[in-house]
């Protein structure tokens, strides 16, 4: 559980601006809350995220290989039927259910990866208690920022977040 | 006559824009979010309702007669083997296929009026996608055995035959619906956080919230979110096609005249994005009026929209020609035979038909004016459903009716069921779309909101 101060800010630019300030200014940004995707937000926090394409990769490429050893097990050995003389192992139709199901695979595992990845399924969070956060899913850009050891650390801090122009300090535990 | 496709920059320069100069996130949330959390349905709605549910209520009527009965109930004979139910299939297939695939194209090509219609594309996906995997059930003979299909360990030590066409289908269908849920739901995160955010009521908050897993929008939650929303479309794109491609291969993987023929599978898949643009005019049409969406929905978005139609009817009669020559180049009487049978043969006016809806009718879309009359586009979308579907009854019907041996052939009469298992699933689509549209937002109000910050970028 971090002590932060969360500073609000009704326009994205001076939200991306107050980030990059709070990195300059030596502040430690540990979140920051948006209602709609701003690439350049995620620069400015530390700590590091799952690998979703390559989890999918895997996930993917695994299950057309077992989907296959499936379809190649059960027409050549458990159960082989001689349609008209063809191979057992007919592969061109038998890549049809891999990719099929590879995808599905890569998309089920993609979901985990983003979900586990993401810190969810959590429904109550210790962040919803702050009075106005409900905004950042409306219209209302949020940093948070790790709180100094003294109340001149936190004084500095909200100074520098007013001076990028946030609408409104306080503080909170994230 | 301007034949660009509009892009983001070229609507910015010319034309009106796709978003009022006006919006901000605050009334872009409001316009999507309140009518459906505060405003009452309205009396259109209600009265769409009602129309919907008691005709989809004859679907379960029309299948649980079936199940009782067996499939003697269609007209289906011992030539034509196959009828209504798998034209159904292929034709809704089409556009269950269109949804994911405009939405994961047009994101992959950055096309950013797609943030309008994107949502209830997809919605459309699932709906359709849901409808036309019963119709191969419905289909079989011994239906309750369908699950005969997947493979799992069982006392007869039996495994599924991997060369069917109806296995392909099987797995096709399975995979693509469960992959367009995942697809749908990851992209209606965020704006579920915002409707549990913004509900009124107590329950509105809990059930938004549950299914919102506790999405705060934070800069990480994003970023994965993003990484794994352009993940899924790149793949969306293959799977879509290929999945259409199979149910082109159930006809051309056969050994009949008329079906088996390579250009199939891609003159599938392109008939599905043709059916399926027509149906998201017509349900972009509806929202726009039904919910006075006229600042998102606009005539750029209807006119972007007519291009691609009438590209695709295009490329649907050069496959349609395509095939003509190929089955009279070949040679083969049994392949010119058909194709005769199909223009001069019984089923000819709904031939004629089918030509005048796909291929003639789009051309008025030439005519800028045309492509920016919403009428006009219903009109011609219209005509485009119907017009895939008598393709899809045709294919079957002509070929089966026309096959190798003259003393077999036989024509398909439409019995009761044929007609209410074609009419009823339509009003089922329309009443779980109406029910779509009054709990969850029918435009992406995320990517509303990035649109509006994209375009106030310098």
């Amino acid at each position: 559980m971090t002590r932060a101060l969360v500073a609000e800010f009704d326009d994205a630019d001076r939200f991306i601006a107050a980030l990059k300030v709070s990195r300059a200014e030596g502040l430690e940004p540990v979140d920051a809350l948006m209602p709609f995707h701003i690439p350049e937000a995620a620069k400015f926090l530390a700590g590091r995220s799952p690998p979703i394409r390559l989890i999918m990769a895997i996930a993917g490429f695994g299950m057309a290989i077992l989907a296959y050893a499936l379809q190649w097990y059960s027409a050549v050995v458990a159960y082989p039927i001689d349609s008209g003389g063809r191979p057992l192992n007919s592969w061109p139709i038998f890549v049809l259910v891999p990719f099929e199901v590879g995808i599905l695979a890569a998309s089920i595992a993609g979901f985990i990866a983003f979900i586990v990845g993401s810190g969810l399924p959590r429904l109550h969070h210790p962040l919803f208690a702050y009075p106005g956060i409900e905004r950042t899913t409306q219209d209302r850009f949020f940093v948070l920022v790790a709180r100094g050891d003294s109340d001149d650390a936190d004084d500095r801090a909200r100074r520098i977040l007013f001076e990028a122009g946030a609408v409104s300090i306080g503080a909170c535990e994230a | 006559m301007s034949l660009a496709i509009p892009s983001w920059r070229g609507a910015r320069e010319a034309g009106p824009p796709l978003l009022p100069e006006s919006a901000t996130d605050a009334s872009i949330t409001a316009m999507i979010a309140d009518p459906v959390l505060r405003g009452s349905a309205g009396r259109g709605w209600w009265i769409a309702m009602a129309c919907a549910a008691p005709l989809a209520l004859i679907t379960v009527i029309a299948i649980a007669r079936l199940f009782w009965s067996g499939i003697g109930l269609f007209g289906i004979n011992a030539t034509v083997v196959w009828g209504i139910p798998i034209a159904n299939y292929v034709w809704w297939i089409g556009i269950g296929n269109a949804g994911t695939l405009i939405s994961a194209l047009l994101l992959l090509t950055r096309q950013q009026w797609r943030a309008s219609i994107n949502r209830f594309a997809e919605a459309m996906t699932l709906f359709a996608v849901c409808i036309a995997g019963l119709f191969p059930i419905l289909h079989l003979g011994r239906p309750l055995y369908f699950y005969w299909l997947a493979p799992y360990p069982n006392t007869m030590t039996l495994w599924p035959q991997w060369r069917s066409a109806l296995v392909w289908d099987f797995w096709a269908i399975l995979s693509y619906l469960l992959f367009s849920i995942v697809f749908f739901y990851v992209g209606l995160i965020p704006d579920l956080a915002a409707f549990r955010d913004r509900s009124v009521s107590r329950r509105g908050r809990v059930i938004y919230g549950a299914f919102a897993l506790g999405w705060r929008g934070s800069a990480r939650q994003w970023r994965l979110h993003n990484v794994f929303y352009m993940a899924m479309a790149a793949i969306a794109v293959p799977l879509v096609c290929s999945v259409h491609s199979i149910v082109g291969l159930d006809f051309a993987a056969s050994l009949m005249p008329g079906w088996q023929e390579t250009i199939f599978p891609p003159y599938f898949v392109v008939g599905a994005m043709f059916s399926g643009f027509a149906m998201v005019v017509l349900l972009a049409a509806a929202i726009r009026w039904g919910f006075g969406f006229q600042n998102v929905l606009t005539v750029r978005h209807f006119e972007a929209m007519a291009l691609i139609i009438l590209a695709s009817s295009l490329i649907m009669t050069l496959s349609y020609a395509t095939e003509w020559f190929s089955g009279w180049y070949g040679g083969q009487a049994a392949e010119r035979g058909e194709i005769a049978f199909a223009f001069a043969g019984a089923y000819a006016p709904l031939f004629w038909l089918q030509l005048v809806c796909n291929c003639v009718a789009p051309q008025i879309l030439w005519w800028p004016r045309m492509r920016r009359n919403i009428s006009a586009l219903i009109a011609v979308s219209l005509a485009i459903l119907a017009g895939m579907w008598f393709e899809r009854i045709l294919i079957i019907w002509n070929t089966l009716s026309h096959g190798y041996l003259p003393s077999m052939r036989r024509l398909f009469v439409p019995t009761l069921e044929d007609w209410l298992l074609l009419i009823a699933p339509l009003s089922l689509f329309a009443m779980l779309f109406l029910i779509f549209l009054r709990l969850l937002p029918a435009i992406s109000i995320h990517e509303m909101r990035q649109l509006r910050h994209e375009r106030s970028r310098p």
